[in-house]
């Protein structure tokens, strides 16, 4: 894992909507880096921005601050036509594989557009490789001229792969790409997205809410509450020492298959609160079990506590939150 | 799956059978069918020329010579009748192509780049205010009475229509994941606007494109009576019920036989077009 060199580096990555009663802060001050050939999870609860941030970083939603660092590149400096060019190297997989695509278009179509686009397959050699593609996400080729309904959701989602790596792409922002189906075919969906990286080295932003998903499959998480990132490591350090109250509770909410296994729940109250109006200090003290006076008062600053483990807590090296860390 | 995916998007051939198992649409499609190959085989089917004068035979009505009756010319209603449909068709097809081409153009413009929106929006708006025939009215007194001014009129009344139904699917459409698939993958905005925006809203044009065929065949009959559509010794609907109203009590045949002609058009492409509506909108699909 070591001596691996980072491909994209988000640095303070922020976004705002304009909205008619105010300015939402859907993303704010994001960091994190994602190192070649690895997975990085971005984790939390609906509405915490990871999907915002997921979808900034290939622009396509336009971050309203921060950098880009892709390949030393700074991908909001470049112009239309020049990130045109780098949409080849970076590709997204969807969360909804029903509206992820077009209904209207057969497979070969659906997939031959990502050759076509980049002008990487014409005649024989497009329908040889997209035939290719099909049977390397599981899929039968001779289905090429179908058209989306007549597949099923894993099916699709395998569809959505396949255009995916159509362009033969290093890095993959995937928005939750199993969330939307069956558990029996997430299973199978996890392994051919983990083998499919191992064998084409990609790297990968993976973005998830289920946390189980994530241990299993990511080399690194990030947790973010409110738009803002409250820790950030080495999944197997994350998991067995979370620092930050929220990514405790978060874990503790995650199903055990162990109907023995007792422990002990963190149980939030409340809601998320509205981004248009998120509280002072850290934005999670409303409902963390440990806040203090002066949670309201100041802004955590990231803080190393292990090997490339970076947390967002005053607290995080209180005897009770590192006890109630190790408790899960 | 197969419940789900039946919902969604039929193919071309499947849908077509669907829309033909019902029968107001058949019988709608029929009748359409009918009149268009009456129409077009007009100056084989006349057993007159529709302008053909006969003082003798003046104001007859129908029989075994004339099956419709004549006029106030001693010119022959029926021959009239299925030649004006000629001249109706062809202002309902160049007034759903004129909106058809203008309408998606806008509705696409507007829909897709949000700062040609408001400016499009409101002037559709506008548009729609007024009612149809009190604009195509103004039209045609702007820029003379003629047939080519007669179908830009109305192209222009009908043409807010179809981009305001253009516009609200487009605002809809290019918010899929599939559109954001697409501009992931570099593939330019006009694509984008055709492939993928256009090919999803091709049903509900051809349902709107329906409906404006007969309203352009109404409203052409409508300018046409007021005087305000093509000169009078033209036959369309119109002109001959125009002509008619004068006789009424003696000929009431001068203003029955294409009466009925445009009650026939218009209703049949109204089935046809409410049976492609509720076909395409899951709410209102019933039995198939």
């Amino acid at each position: 894992m070591s001596g691996k060199d980072v491909l994209l580096q988000v640095d303070n990555l922020t976004k705002n909507f304009q909205t008619g009663s105010g300015i939402v802060k859907a993303v704010d001050g994001v960091s994190f880096d994602v190192k070649r050939g690895t997975i990085v999870g971005l984790v939390g609860e609906s509405g915490s921005g990871k999907t915002t941030a997921g979808r900034c970083t290939l622009r396509l939603i336009e971050p309203s601050g921060g950098r880009l660092l892709y390949d030393g590149v700074d991908l909001r400096n470049l112009s239309e036509r020049e990130m045109r060019a780098y949409r080849r190297r970076l590709q997204i997989v969807f969360q909804d594989p029903y509206s992820s695509l077009n209904p209207r278009l057969r497979v070969e179509d659906i997939i031959g557009e990502a050759l076509d686009t980049h002008g990487l397959a014409k005649g024989t050699a497009r329908r040889d490789r997209i035939a290719e593609l099909l049977s390397r996400v599981g899929l039968n080729p001779d289905h090429a001229r179908r058209f989306p309904h007549e597949f099923s959701g894993g099916q699709r989602q395998r569809i959505g792969i396949a255009r995916a790596l159509a362009v033969e792409p290093e890095f993959i922002v995937a928005d939750e790409p199993v969330s939307a189906l069956d558990v029996s075919v997430q299973a199978q969906v996890l392994n051919l997205i983990q083998d499919l990286q191992k064998s084409f080295g990609l790297t990968m932003l993976f973005i998830a809410h289920d946390l189980a998903v994530v241990e299993y499959l990511c080399d690194e998480v990030v947790v973010m509450y409110l738009g803002r990132v409250m820790e950030r490591g080495p999944s197997r350090s994350v998991y067995a020492k979370p620092r930050h109250p929220y990514t405790q509770a978060l874990l503790s909410a995650a199903p055990v298959p162990d109907p023995k296994a007792g422990r002990q729940r963190v149980v939030l109250k409340g809601d998320i609160p509205s981004p248009m109006n998120p509280p002072s200090g850290c934005v999670f003290r409303t409902r963390c079990p440990f806040a203090i006076a002066e949670c309201a008062q100041v802004v955590p600053s990231f803080d190393a506590v292990g090997h490339q483990h970076h947390v967002a807590c005053i607290r995080h090296s209180d005897p009770e939150v590192i006890s109630q860390g190790h408790q899960l | 799956m197969a419940a789900a995916a039946s919902s969604s998007v039929p193919t071309p051939t499947h849908f077509v059978l669907r829309l033909i198992s019902r029968k107001t649409v058949l019988v709608g499609l029929l009748a359409l069918l009918t009149i268009a190959v009456v129409a077009i085989l007009a100056p084989v089917l006349a057993p007159y020329a529709p302008n053909k004068l006969s003082v003798v035979n003046r104001l007859k009505p129908p029989g075994a010579t004339f099956w419709f009756g004549t006029d106030e010319f001693g010119r022959d209603v029926f021959s009239r009748t299925i030649y004006a449909g000629r001249l109706s068709l062809l202002v309902g097809a160049s007034v759903v192509t004129f909106a058809a081409i203008f309408g998606v153009a806008l509705g696409l413009i507007a829909g897709f780049f949000k700062r040609l929106d408001t400016p499009i929006a409101r002037i559709i708006d506008a548009m729609m205010a007024f009612p149809d025939i009190l604009l195509a009215i103004a039209l045609v007194a702007a820029l003379g009475p003629s047939l080519l001014t007669v179908i830009i009129a109305l192209g222009i009344v009908y043409t807010p229509r179809l981009a305001r139904i253009v516009r609200a699917s487009t605002l809809v459409i290019r918010e899929l994941p599939y559109v954001e698939a697409a501009r992931a993958l570099g593939v330019p905005t006009w694509r984008i606007m055709t492939r993928h925006v256009l090919r999803n809203l091709v049903s509900p044009i051809l349902v709107q494109a329906t409906f404006i065929f007969a309203y352009a065949m109404l409203a052409e009959a409508g300018l046409s009576f007021l005087g305000l559509g093509v000169s009078p010794e033209i036959p369309t609907w119109g002109t001959m019920i125009a002509a008619g109203r004068q006789y009424i009590g003696q000929a009431d045949w001068m203003t029955l036989f294409p009466g009925i002609a445009i009650i026939v058009s218009v209703l049949s492409l109204q089935m046809v077009g409410d049976g492609f509506r509720d076909l395409l909108d899951p709410r209102l699909r019933k039995d198939l």
